[in-house]
């Protein structure tokens, strides 16, 4: 009896409660953070005295520029393409000078492998596996990553990449996405590991999954390089004098394909099984620092460069030695891994790839960085070339098996939309939680990869221009 | 309240102008993240820029600027200043 009356008294007293915090909800709330702030403000004229005034002004005149609207945009594009041109440009002779010294190293292994007597497997799956791969990696994905890394750190650290989402919110907010996004993306261009990562950022969980979703549009560091030695080789190559503004542009022209393909996937997402509207945005502008040059550079090359390098050298070695044993070992006429091509062969043409190209990408799930030393690896073992130090025999190795510019470009757009990395999918798995989205995350831009290659190959094949 | 006639929404508030932050009309998260910025009644606020297509709108509240979608910037409340009040 007793229990039951305060247990009743509990209750009434819960309801007004809760009655007096309804009626009062947001003006009480808002009195107490009032409160805090006018404290917090008398505190601050006690004990700051501040200069700020000039600061904004500086602020100021840069944003006028930046934010404007006739420069906003341009601005944006021009250090779109001033980035990768510098990359680019900056990566092509110490990337040609560390493949020269990586395969002269790996002809005095050989030497060292034949006077220990070793048999031929062990240098096989060694050198020509192993060793052969991650010199690729390394002479490959190292200057430009060493370069990129550098550039868009001092970027982040200026204070201009907010401004970007804050040019670009209304675009988003068209496609019912957050402004955000635009600096989820930005972190792809890194790794779209960390991208899906930084999607945390975004508050509504709509528009984060949207974000962790589309992330991979963004092509990583890992897939830079791949996309760089392929219109080097194609398309900056056959128009030599301007070939390193050339490539800036087509590696530009594919991001912001991607940045479309984003928008577009963003919106349909959000028509059908995302619907929703678009919520808010609270976005903060920093104020313009100088950036720390210390700091940059180990951040970028510490924390960004080697961590990137580390990964994808962890990868690429055991991949180097399964390629080179699936490579050499025959089942009747031919290899395992020819035979994996042949039969991926007919699906791979109807979407201007071939067995190979296909093949490598789907070996190169772990990391997108061992997509082209695979593929070369692949190619040189049924074929008579044995070296491929210099972008002009690697352009040899792929005409010969049969590469045209339709091949090139196919290929670009495939790196460019296909299944995310597995640490990409590993990591929407523990961001979303749910095998569903992981799953989506890996077969939407399959999808879009295959029907993008697919209506680009049957369409320049009915106009008979390749 | 006497100057009632001189409310209005934070969006319809013109570039450079200033004004204090009479009520907040939001609600749930994005409500305290405005909070949680120091965007509180009493609070002054200067509108600055806007994006290149007019859309969202940076405000420069306690000394930092602060950019927001004209959806919800029309749901705080303000009020515009007199003249010789202090700025922002």
């Amino acid at each position: 009896m007793c229990a039951m009356s305060s247990s009743r008294n509990l209750s009434e007293a819960y309801g007004q409660a809760e009655y007096v915090r309804k009626a009062y909800r947001n003006s009480f709330s808002d009195q107490i953070v009032a409160d805090i702030y006018g404290n917090a403000e008398q505190i601050t004229k006690h004990v700051l005295s501040s200069k700020g005034r000039h600061r904004i002004g500086f602020d100021q005149i840069i944003d006028n520029l930046v934010t404007s609207k006739w420069f906003g945009y341009p601005l944006m594009i021009l250090l779109l393409v001033g980035v990768f041109w510098i990359t680019i440009e900056g990566a092509n002779i110490p990337s040609g000078l560390l493949a020269s010294v990586l395969f002269a190293f790996q002809d005095q292994l050989t030497l060292g492998f034949q006077w220990l007597g070793a048999p031929d497997w062990v240098h096989g799956v060694l050198v020509l596996g192993v060793y052969r791969t991650l010199a690729w990696v390394v002479s490959v994905m190292l200057p430009p990553m060493a370069i990129f890394f550098p550039l868009f750190t001092l970027l982040e650290d200026s204070g201009y990449l907010p401004r970007i989402a804050f040019n670009l919110d209304h675009i988003f907010k068209k496609a019912k996405a957050c402004g955000k996004q635009s600096l989820t993306m930005c972190m792809g261009f890194g790794c779209n590991a960390a991208g899906v990562t930084s999607c945390r950022i975004i508050d509504s969980p709509r528009e984060r999954l949207i974000a962790i979703l589309t992330n991979n549009f963004v092509p990583c560091n890992g897939r830079f390089p791949t996309l760089i030695a392929i219109t080097s080789i194609f398309i900056g190559g056959a128009i030599a004098s301007y070939s390193g503004i050339i490539n800036a542009l087509v590696i530009s022209g594919m991001i912001l394909l991607g940045i479309a393909v984003t928008l577009t996937v963003s919106w349909l997402l959000s028509i059908t099984i995302l619907k929703g509207e678009p919520s808010s945005l609270v976005l903060e502008l920093p104020s313009y620092r100088r950036p720390k040059i210390g700091a940059v550079i180990y951040r970028s090359v510490i924390d960004r460069t080697l961590f990137v390098l580390r990964r994808a050298i962890i990868i690429a070695a055991p991949a180097g030695a399964v390629i080179w044993i699936l490579a050499n070992i025959y089942i009747g006429e031919l290899s395992i891994l020819s035979t994996v091509a042949h039969t991926l062969n007919p699906l791979g043409k109807l979407i201007g790839l071939d067995g190979f190209i296909l093949m490598a990408f789907i070996l190169g799930l772990p990391a997108n960085e061992i997509v082209m030393p695979i593929l070369i690896m692949s190619y040189l073992s049924t074929g008579s070339l044995q070296d491929f130090a210099s972008l002009e025999e690697l352009r040899n190795v792929l005409v010969s098996n049969g590469w045209t510019w339709l091949t090139a470009v196919n290929v670009m757009l495939f790196s460019l939309l296909h299944w995310p990395c597995a640490t990409t999918l590993l990591t929407t798995y523990k961001e979303t939680g749910s095998k569903k989205w992981t799953f989506l995350s890996f077969l939407i831009p399959t999808l879009i990869g295959f029907s993008a290659c697919f209506i680009l190959t049957q369409v320049v094949r009915m106009l008979g221009l390749a | 309240m006497k100057n009632a006639e001189r409310i209005n929404s934070l969006s319809d508030l013109s570039l450079g102008s200033a004004c204090q932050i009479v009520s907040l009309e939001l609600s749930g998260l994005l409500r305290r993240r405005i909070l949680d910025l120091g965007i509180v009644p009493g609070t002054l606020i200067r509108s600055i820029r806007r994006g290149p297509s007019g859309d969202p709108t940076a405000y420069l509240v306690r000394g930092t600027l602060i950019a927001l979608r004209s959806e919800d910037a029309s749901q705080i409340l303000v009020r515009k200043l007199s003249n010789g009040e202090e700025c922002v």
